[in-house]
């Protein structure tokens, strides 16, 4: 069974007295272990189709299945459940907790789950070493550079060792070095773990890194092309 | 789970410190000025109550239609038992008879020639029956500027004021030119034995207090009286409750038309004293009632920014696949926290400022120099039960409906937007 199924999806925005459609029948499969990129000009509609991948947002007409549950079909506490659960989230601006420490930022997925505490300890110092920070575990963000940030987040999507991974830009704050350094990161936990990454982006540092290519182009699926490569 | 959002409330000061403070702040102000306006608007109608107009008073019907001239030969003829029958019948309010009266004090020198003269407010009042409660009613033993209080007939107290101004010394004699009851001239000698200050304008330009039998004598008013007071149990004037007595003494003296059949007027049914008493409870309300709108809109939209402020970590933590509800009961149980211990600082705060007002006041005679209205020239504040929950308002409710209505964006927004706003 694929991980994710989209099916003639298409999703309207409301935009003063008419709509603007964002996504325009788009239907891709993306198995289980990809390492896959949305890639796309500014407005092509690669966050949009993250979110609704990612139950923040819903289609309009058409179908998204994300493992095995028929996005615009479930309840808000299903949609949360099913994020709870399976899915993790990396956002260019990292969007962490300031007045938390690292510890706690990574913890709080795992809170969540209502997971015993031994186990969060466990899980949370594990996921802290995939991303070399066990020594900043009492940090809080504000004291941390962008690129450490940035794996503070992957950490806290990480933790949980979800069944799908979407990053949005992850590395449009970061400088050349940081971005290879998550990306790294990112591709080892990938072959590790064999979680399912799906990127948005524009970078061509992260394009280099993808085994599967999708080309957005205004709202259309434009090329999906598989990388050859070792 | 609560341990992690507690922390963050504590480290958070801009979701903690800052808005107790504020909610704090906002209701220390609201019970303060409270019990303030409580505070002078009611000493007001007790300083009134206390030298003149009593909760309740009883006259004759002519002296009614002309009170403010103290008409004295309209006085009540058979006070004695007039008093008597009101104690029984009205055994909750303290009555007491009084002889208000005008006159001349004229201030002789060693010759017994005029040195000085001056237009005198004349009060007999129950001075030297032990049982009376006069003098502390109008608080002379701590009004006494020089000399002592009354002990023998023949001696009065006379305004600080007054005396300065006629050079008189306690121990000198004054005499009183007035007029009787059946409207001759009288002249009466006392020994002056004290000077007063009662710090209300209108009462220290020339108060002149004898005992009651004294004045008695002085305007020849063998067993009359001009007035009885009458005094609400619990020493705090209510309208409806004077308004009730008066109604019921009247009904049994409707029938007579005589000038000297006896009236019972409350106090708000004296001359001007009702529109003062309904004025002050209009603006006891108007100005309790905006401060507490107005403290309730600043803490309301507080609790509306410092809760629109947080819609990105509200939207992190959908996205980590915490429910909706989840995130909007726990926005309002800590406002309900930050509410709760806002208000209990503010009250105790406010109550404690409202306190040292009521205890010591402040002193604003000079601002009250020449007012003919009789108001109290040391301000104090008064708190009554409503300041322990006035503060409610604006510190709990407010702070909650706010933060209630900044969390209906969780719910309204779709979750991508809460995002947009963060991702700026
Ligand atoms: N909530 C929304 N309401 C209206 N228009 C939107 C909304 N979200 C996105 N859009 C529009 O949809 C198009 C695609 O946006 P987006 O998916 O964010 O593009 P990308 O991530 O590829 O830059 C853009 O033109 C954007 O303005
Ligand atoms: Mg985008």
């Amino acid at each position: 069974m694929n991980l994710i199924d989209v099916k003639n999806l298409t999703k309207r925005f409301p935009m003063g007295k008419g709509e603007f459609t964002a996504l325009k029948n788009i239907n891709i499969t993306i198995g289980k272990g990809e390492f896959v990129g949305l890639i796309g000009p500014s407005g092509s509609g690669k966050t949009t189709l993250l979110n609704i991948l990612g139950s923040l947002d819903v289609p309009s007409d058409g179908e998204a299945i994300v493992l095995g549950n028929s996005i615009g079909a479930l309840s808000a506490k299903q949609s949360a459940m099913l994020r709870k659960e399976s899915l993790g989230f990396i956002f260019q601006s990292y969007n962490l907790l300031q007045v938390h420490t690292v510890y706690e930022n990574v913890e709080f997925p795992l809170l969540l789950l209502k997971l015993p505490a031994a186990e969060r300890k466990m899980m949370v110092m594990e996921a802290l070493a995939w991303v070399g920070l066990t020594d900043k575990a009492k940090s809080k963000p504000p004291q941390l550079s962008g690129g450490e940030c940035q794996r503070v987040a992957i950490a806290r999507a990480m933790v949980k060792r979800p069944s799908l991974v979407l990053a949005d830009e992850p590395t449009a704050n970061l400088d050349a070095a940081n971005s290879h350094n998550i990306l790294k990161t990112m591709e080892a936990l990938n072959r590790d773990l064999n979680t399912t990454f799906v990127f948005a982006t524009h970078d061509e540092k992260v394009i280099g890194y993808l085994r599967r290519k999708i080309f957005l182009l205004d709202g259309r699926i434009d090329k999906d092309e598989v990388v050859e490569h070792s | 789970m609560i341990k992690f959002l507690v922390k963050g409330l504590l480290r958070d000061k801009s979701r903690s410190q800052m808005p107790i403070i504020v909610v704090a702040i906002g209701v220390m102000l609201t019970v303060f000025i409270h019990a303030y306006i409580n505070g002078f608007m009611g000493d007001t109608i007790e300083l009134n109550a206390r030298f003149s107009h009593g909760h309740l008073k009883v006259m004759t019907k002519g002296y009614a239609d002309n009170m403010s001239q103290t008409p004295n030969d309209l006085a009540l003829l058979d006070s004695d038992s007039l008093l008597s029958s009101l104690q029984r019948e009205y055994p909750t309010v303290a009555w007491v008879t009084r002889i208000q009266f005008g006159g001349l004090v004229d201030a002789p020198d060693s010759t017994g020639e005029t040195r000085a003269q001056g237009p005198a407010m004349g009060m007999g009042i129950d001075f030297l029956s032990p049982a009376s409660s006069e003098v502390e009613r109008l608080n002379i033993p701590k009004s006494l500027v020089r000399g002592r209080l009354i002990q023998n007939a023949g001696e009065a107290l006379i305004s600080n004021l007054f005396a300065e101004k006629l050079g008189v010394l306690p121990g000198d004699v004054v005499t009183l030119i007035g007029s009787t009851m059946n409207g001759s001239m009288s002249m009466y000698n006392f020994t002056i034995v004290g000077t007063i200050a009662f710090g209300a304008e209108a009462l220290d330009r020339g108060a002149l207090i004898v005992d009651i039998e004294d004045a008695r004598y002085a305007l020849d008013m063998q067993n009359a009286a001009g007035e009885v007071l009458g005094f609400l149990e619990g020493g705090f004037y209510s309208d409806d409750d004077a308004i009730a007595i008066a109604q019921r003494f009247n009904a049994l003296h409707a029938d007579s038309s005589s000038e000297y059949a006896p009236v019972m007027k409350s106090l708000s049914q004296q001359g001007n004293m009702g529109s003062y008493v309904s004025l002050l409870n209009t603006w006891t309300g108007i100005i309790s009632s905006i401060f507490v709108l107005a403290m309730a809109l600043v803490l309301w939209n507080a609790g509306l920014l410092g809760s629109l402020r947080r819609y990105g970590e509200f939207g992190v933590r959908l996205a980590m696949g915490e429910e909706k509800g989840h995130v909007y009961r726990t926005l309002i149980y800590e406002s309900v926290v930050i509410g709760v211990i806002g208000t209990a600082i503010g009250t105790a705060i406010g109550l404690f400022f409202a306190l040292l007002l009521q205890v010591y006041g402040i002193d604003i005679s000079g601002m009250m120099e020449g007012a003919a209205m009789m108001m109290p020239t040391v301000i104090k504040a008064r708190i009554t039960p409503a300041d322990y929950y006035l503060g409610l308002i604006p510190g709990l409710v407010s702070t909650v409906v706010g933060s209630m209505l900044a969390g209906v964006g969780i719910y309204r927004r779709q979750t991508a937007k809460l995002f947009k706003e963060l991702e700026a």
